[in-house]
């Protein structure tokens, strides 16, 4: 009988992983929250919008096509999606709990799913440090930006800018003016030195990294040919308007990412479009149990093991390294679950060595800077679901003495709201040095993974197992 | 503003979608079969639908349903994400406000 | 470092316990080892009730409380001012109900036993149970209306009391766990060894809650304190349509009852988050913190059955916690009979909150020997009910 493998995130981590598990000779489930594969990487028009030309959007996107094209032909590979996992059970087998249907629906159906091998490829999302006006509308992440063009051709705004720090933000840019925006200029917060040092230390170590080095070489030609600046050493430091962005503000940084005062120039905008870095997507193998290391990524070993038995985990979750990374580790983590051979992968632990060192050269370059708080204003929203400001947070961190996260949020209510800290977490931390109080307390840890009405709930059979389609 | 990049401007040229009607609060909204309500709104230039407790408003932000900012009732379900929920015709959408409670009572106050 | 009492645990309970021996004017250090009202205290609802206890000693304990959470949470929010948040104390009333025609008489007869003890209570026609929560299913067959029932946001509670025992001059020390006691030749109880270095106290104050167990046993003695698992669902935010704390009276079978499987009963309440807090379960399953689906969606199905419309209102949290349980039900606060110079205060399950502030005045009274506010023998550690669950002296 043949291995079962249950691979969840279909981008390319997650694609590659189902590939490659299936050609090992596995039973392969391939699970995605969406509507389409790909994931955020491949982010896609829908099926009723294609086009013959939507590769000019994308890099790779042959090789997503053949991944597409093979998950969807292969009988060993079963691809689910709009299946939302919002529970991970671990009292037996290590069993995913998913809703199927359109997102968020009421009555969608419920599947309680294990296997003899778990990959996770649940990815990441992009990080955005707060800023006075980042609530107003007409703020968008860049992943936003960027998603909204490539998958629904809408673009966010007329006059754009777009700030954060890291390579993403050129194919943010490239997705707007590609979708008709004028951007305005690239604000990116690593200072030329410091960007110098992470991406030009080593350069031949980038010619193993297949696709990086050309992918960021069109993005920079294409910057030049549209004149758009390209600004290191700045930040948006503010976006103002009534009601929506209406203008900008952008200041140069220092070393650290402090605004240098005196450098403030305002631009008329109406869109702002900012990352800062990713945030890997950690609830479900933080459910599972699997370790996370100091830098809050899931520990694996050399065959992209976790520390849960038959649990793997591939792509951004352990460690952000692009899509090169993701590739291997993802065919890495999907082979070795199948049972296959490791003498099989030379190859692909000689690109995962590559691809690592690209990982270091962004953290190296782009990593966030402490600096940044200086932006803050007492009324800056920090939690955007609870809308509590800075100023709140630091002086009720003080009031109460308080360094522990959990006491924190539940005395503030930062983090308690519907994103479940998605996107305060992690700056709620590092603004008040709060430490979870272990591993499993730290704003990465969600029980419940995804919203569940209370009627659907309430509904699940309640056999041993739960689910009525345990694999 | 937000908006849909003009078909015939666009050099990807995606197929013709077949349109489709939805209504947000009421008004109808014209969109295309394959768009998400949050696409449906952003393409006619609605960056914002729903209200704050604090009564600011708020739209699309991650797009990518990580923030739950772009919430709105859909066929009467609350919190549904728009970014990730296609539209399909004969959606009736309701924005959400935080700040008002249907029974007019502010949380915890005794009748 | 020496203080008049070392008090182990910096939850709702050792925090109270901590100001109120401050204020009597003794020198206290609390122990704490992980972080500040971060366990129990950080993973309940904040109840305040008087409607889920039998008449007895936890009701009485219970009554005081009531009648003293108005003047506590003042005091507090007068002596921390307005940066502090506030302990969101509201006497929001409770309405217990009965969805069965089974369920009706029990109830009844619970309450009337109540009013007797001298609860407040009002019973209430489907009619009238309707008028107070419009949205409850409308099949009830009985409801009682406890308008001393009160709620607490435990976890600023407990960061109230720890900070107002700061400021009479108590030492919290995070992050610090007790090893062991210093003995003197005698062989009594007269410090704690600390990585930091011992501590010399005049008493040792127990008060962490499950674990109490195991903090008594680094000082070489036993507390029969056991862990019960509860779990509570957390709603996305929502236009309020809940008003008080509301419960199917099956709450009392699961609160009065030592029975190891699991047990639900419906506990639902809005917040000033404007969320709706669902509570809960009851299990003994030791120090288990896996999370069990079947556990969630029992508690989903009562709450559905009492409120209908709950069915469509999404779920965005579920958390759970430790509870300390006693076998006979009962909290302990006082002395430990066969350790000189070793107190306890523990053993309250899922009522510490609402309990703390008169556990302390009752813990305080015995430990300087001023008048208690109510009788403390019930709560001895050397009361009989506990005989058999307890090792001998040293």
């Amino acid at each position: 009988m043949s291995v079962s493998v249950l691979v969840i995130g279909a981008g390319p981590a997650g694609l590659s992983a189902a590939v490659a598990a299936a050609d090992a000779g596995a039973m392969v489930t391939l699970l995605d929250a969406g509507d389409g594969l790909g994931g955020q990487y491949w982010r896609h028009l829908p099926p009723e919008r294609s086009s013959v030309r939507e590769a000019r959007l994308h890099h790779g996107w042959p090789l997503f096509e053949r991944l597409r094209e093979r998950v969807a032909a292969d009988e060993a590979i079963t691809v689910l999606t709009e299946a939302q996992v919002w529970a991970v059970e671990t009292t037996g087998a290590v069993t995913v709990r998913v809703l199927v249907g359109p997102a968020d629906a009421a009555g969608r159906e419920p599947l309680a799913l294990a296997a003899d091998a778990i990959v996770f490829a649940t990815g990441a999302h992009d990080r955005t440090l707060p800023f006075p006006g980042w609530n107003l509308p007409g703020t968008f992440s860049a992943g936003a930006a960027q998603a909204l063009a490539k998958g629904e051709r809408i673009a966010v705004g007329r006059r754009a800018v777009v700030a954060g720090a890291g390579p993403f933000l050129l194919p943010v840019a490239r997705s707007l003016t590609d979708a008709g925006a004028e951007v305005l200029g690239v604000y990116e917060a690593a200072r030329p030195l410091h960007a110098a040092k992470g991406w030009l230390a080593r350069p031949h170590r980038l010619l193993g990294a297949a696709r990086k080095g050309p992918e960021l070489a069109g993005y920079l030609g294409h910057h030049l040919r549209r004149r758009i600046p390209y600004r290191l050493g700045a930040a948006v430091v503010e976006a103002r308007g009534e009601g929506r962005v209406e203008e900008a503000v952008i200041a140069r940084l220092d070393a650290d990412w402090a605004p240098v005062p005196g450098t403030e120039r305002t631009v008329a905008v109406d869109a702002v479009c900012v990352s800062h870095g990713f945030t890997p997507r950690l609830e479900l193998p933080i459910a599972a149990g699997c370790r996370t290391g100091p830098d809050r990524f899931v520990l694996v070993d050399a065959d992209q093991r976790t520390s849960v038995p038959g649990v793997y985990a591939a792509g951004e979750i352990t460690g952000i390294g692009g899509v090169d990374a993701a590739l291997v580790e993802g065919r890495i983590a999907g082979h070795r679950a199948a049972g296959g051979d490791r003498s099989a992968l030379r190859a692909d632990l000689r690109r995962r060595r590559a691809a690592d060192d690209v990982a270091r050269r962004i953290e190296a370059a782009h990593g966030v800077r402490p600096g940044w708080r200086a932006w803050l204003r007492d009324d800056t929203v920090v939690c955007r679901c609870e809308e509590v400001p800075y100023g709140r947070l630091r002086d009720t961190a003080a009031a109460t003495a308080q360094d522990s996260l959990r006491s924190l949020k539940l005395t503030t209510r930062a983090g308690l709201g519907i994103c479940q800290a998605r996107m305060c977490g992690r700056t709620v931390e590092e603004l008040t040095g709060a430490a979870p109080a272990s591993a499993a307390d730290t704003s990465d840890q969600r029980p419940l993974a995804a919203p569940i009405r209370l009627g659907d709930l309430a509904g699940l059979a309640t056999t041993p197992h739960g689910g009525k389609d345990t694999q | 503003m937000s908006e849909l990049v003009p078909r015939a401007a666009d050099p990807i040229r995606p197929a013709a979608a077949s349109p489709l009607r939805i209504t947000v609060d009421g008004a109808t909204l014209e969109g295309l079969q394959g768009q998400s309500i949050a696409g449906v709104l952003l393409a006619h230039g609605r960056t914002a639908w729903r209200t704050t407790v604090a009564g600011h408003p708020r739209g699309a932000f991650c797009g990518i349903g990580v923030c739950f900012d772009c919430v709105a009732t859909v066929n009467g379900e609350s919190d549904v994400r728009t970014c990730m929920r296609r539209a399909r015709d004969g959606d009736a959408v309701e924005t959400q406000d935080d700040g008002t409670s249907n029974d007019g009572t502010e949380p915890g106050e005794r009748p | 470092m020496n203080a008049d009492v070392v008090v182990i645990g910096a939850g709702i309970v050792g925090a109270a316990c901590a100001r109120a021996l401050a204020r009597a004017g003794l020198s206290v250090v609390v122990l704490e080892r992980g972080a500040a009202a971060g366990a129990t205290s950080a993973r309940g609802e904040g109840n305040l009730l008087v409607s889920d206890k039998a008449p007895g000693p936890e009701l009485d304990l219970a009554l005081h409380a009531s009648a003293d959470w108005p003047r506590l949470a003042a005091e507090l929010a007068d002596e921390l001012g307005a940066a502090f948040p506030s302990v969101e104390y509201q006497r929001k009333g409770g309405v217990v109900v009965a969805l069965t025609e089974a369920g009706a008489e029990p109830l009844r007869a619970f309450a009337n036993g109540q009013a007797a003890a001298g609860v407040a209570v009002e019973h209430l026609d489907a009619a009238a149970a309707l008028a107070f929560e419009p949205d409850l299913n409308p099949a009830l067959t009985a409801a009682v209306h406890y308008p001393q029932d009160a709620q607490l946001q435990p976890v600023v509670a407990a960061e109230a009391l720890l900070a107002s025992a700061r400021l009479a001059g108590a030492t919290v020390l995070t992050g610090t766990e007790a090893l062991g006691a210093v003995r003197d030749r005698a062989g009594r109880l007269v410090g704690v060894r600390t990585r930091a270095g011992d501590i010399g106290a005049g008493a040792v104050l127990v008060a962490a809650g499950p674990w109490s167990g195991d903090a008594a046993a680094a000082l070489g003695a036993d507390v029969p304190v056991r862990p019960r698992r509860g779990m509570v669902l957390v709603t996305a935010r929502m236009a309020q349509r809940v008003r008080h704390k509301v419960y199917d009276g099956d709450y009392f079978g699961a609160t009065q009852s030592a029975a190891a499987d699991l047990q639900t009963s419906s506990v639902v309440e809005s917040t000033p988050g404007r969320t709706v807090l669902i509570g809960s379960s009851r299990e003994q399953i030791g120090f288990d913190d896996r999370l069990r689906v079947e556990v969630l969606a029992q508690i989903a199905r009562r709450a559905v059955r009492l409120f209908p419309f709950l069915a469509d209102t999404p779920v965005i949290r579920a958390y759970g916690g430790f509870r300390p349980y006693m076998p006979d039900h009962l909290p302990v606060v006082g002395p430990d009979h066969r350790h000189p110079g070793l107190w306890h205060a523990t053993g309250h399950e899922g009522a510490g909150i609402g309990l703390a502030g008169v556990t302390a005045s009752l813990l305080c009274a015995q430990l300087t020997g001023t008048e208690p506010p109510l009788d403390p023998a019930p709560f001895q550690l050397a009361r009989p009910s506990l005989a058999a669950h307890l090792g001998g002296t040293p």
